[in-house]
């Protein structure tokens, strides 16, 4: 049971990462990857959301579609639960941690359309890494994913601190080198796919 | 005659000057995971722009009666809707880049250029000039796609569309259909335009300066 779990989680953190190997969250990654504090802030912000998101979605699976044979209605349903989930942290963050809220500013409610998040919901799901998920197997998941995002940002946003301050050509200014620099970090990730239990 | 030049200008508008992925970064995780394959591409395109369409038709239809502070929650509603009617159709008819194109197809839904265009193109302009906007703005997103697709395809499996291009000797660079080679497609791609954007500018210039002499 306990080597499932952990099984699960070296796999979404560090195999399939994410970010680098699936493409999901590529836009906070991106977008608030200019300095580590904040993108410390906005991957315990996934974390967190991530975990809840992971929790309700099964839940409204497997006691409200599957009953009433609505699984069509899959993606609305999930996507809904998910925009509310966004909304109740935004509230958390806004009274008990202001200094958060406003350094995560704009890229708190995009979390929302944030595809790591439905992406987990989803994987959870449709049996994604081939087995079928349990409660437990699914909220292992939905965390190991948040930390695989949050170590994949924060690696980032330490090169591109460094990349401020060097000399790059002026054609590949801005997005071009940003883009170059996360070849070289998911090549890095490419080498732990030779991980197998 | 105004009105029809405004009409063509709102199509060109999202193929070109303000192309979803290549100008705005809209869009970015199907643009790297699905552009293994040209097929793949096209496809994922397509039924973007399907949903791009409709949804913009209904959102602008329904701009006066959306509650403003409700809109997002009634967008995303809207959206997800479209999503699983594109989403049945493709399990229907074309299982197999269904299966290929897997949980991106409903992770359509968050695709930030569909939202994007509902919140700052659809919730404000006619219906007519909404779908055009969608057309426009999809396909632009398609032949982006199909650009880093083509050279990822022809680059790491020698095949364009699972046709292949160069004889048995040709050993493909398989790290381009891997993950690293679509940021490094997108980055090489984006560098190209920075440098062709940067001539197009300095001409203009050099012209002006012309002109005021």
């Amino acid at each position: 049971m306990v080597a499932d779990l952990l099984i699960i989680a070296i796999g979404a953190i560090l195999i399939n990462n994410f970010v680098l190997v699936q493409f999901l969250g590529i836009c906070p990654f991106l977008g608030v990857s200019k300095k580590v504090d904040t993108s410390v802030g906005m991957g315990f912000a996934v974390i967190f959301v991530m975990a809840c998101a992971s929790i309700i979605t099964w839940c409204v699976q497997y006691y409200l579609l599957v009953p009433f044979h609505l699984e069509y209605l899959q993606t609305i349903a999930f996507i809904l639960v998910i925009a509310v989930l966004v909304q109740f942290v935004e509230m958390f963050l806004k009274k008990s941690i202001p200094s958060l809220y406003s350094a995560l500013g704009v890229y708190l409610p995009l979390i929302t359309t944030n595809c790591a998040v439905l992406g987990v919901a989803i994987q959870n799901i449709t049996k994604f890494t081939g087995v079928e998920m349990s409660f437990v197997k699914s909220l292992v998941y939905g965390v190991s994913a948040g930390i695989g995002f949050t170590i994949a940002i924060v690696l980032f946003a330490g090169v591109r601190e460094r990349l401020e301050s060097s000399n790059v050509p002026e054609f590949l200014k801005g997005m071009p080198i940003t883009l170059v620099t996360a070849a070289l970090l998911s090549i890095a990730f490419l080498g732990f796919s030779g991980l197998s239990f | 005659m105004e009105n029809k030049k405004g009409y063509l200008s709102t199509f060109l508008n999202g193929l070109i000057t303000e192309n979803p992925t290549l100008v705005l970064f809209l869009g970015m995780c199907p643009t790297l995971a699905v552009t293994t394959g040209v097929i793949n591409g096209i496809g994922m395109g397509l039924s973007t722009t399907a949903v791009l369409i409709c949804s913009n038709i209904v959102i602008s239809l329904l701009r006066k009666f959306i509650p403003d502070k409700i809109r997002i929650a009634s967008y995303i509603v809207i959206i997800a809707g479209f999503v699983t009617i594109v989403q049945m159709l493709l399990n229907a008819y074309v299982p197999a880049l269904s299966s290929s194109l897997g949980i991106y197809i409903p992770l359509i839904v968050v695709n930030c250029i569909i939202l994007g265009r509902a919140e700052a193109f659809a919730n404000k302009n006619t219906v007519g000039r909404s779908a055009l906007d969608g057309l426009g703005m999809g396909l632009g997103f398609t032949c982006s796609l199909c650009i880093i697709a083509a050279v990822r395809e022809i680059l790491g499996a020698g095949t364009f569309a699972g046709i292949p291009l160069f004889g048995e000797s040709f050993q493909p660079v398989s790290i381009m259909i891997l993950p690293p080679g679509a940021f490094l497609t997108l980055g090489v791609l984006l560098a190209v335009i920075n440098v062709i954007g940067g001539k197009i500018k300095k001409n203009k210039t050099d012209d002006t300066e012309k002109e005021g002499i």
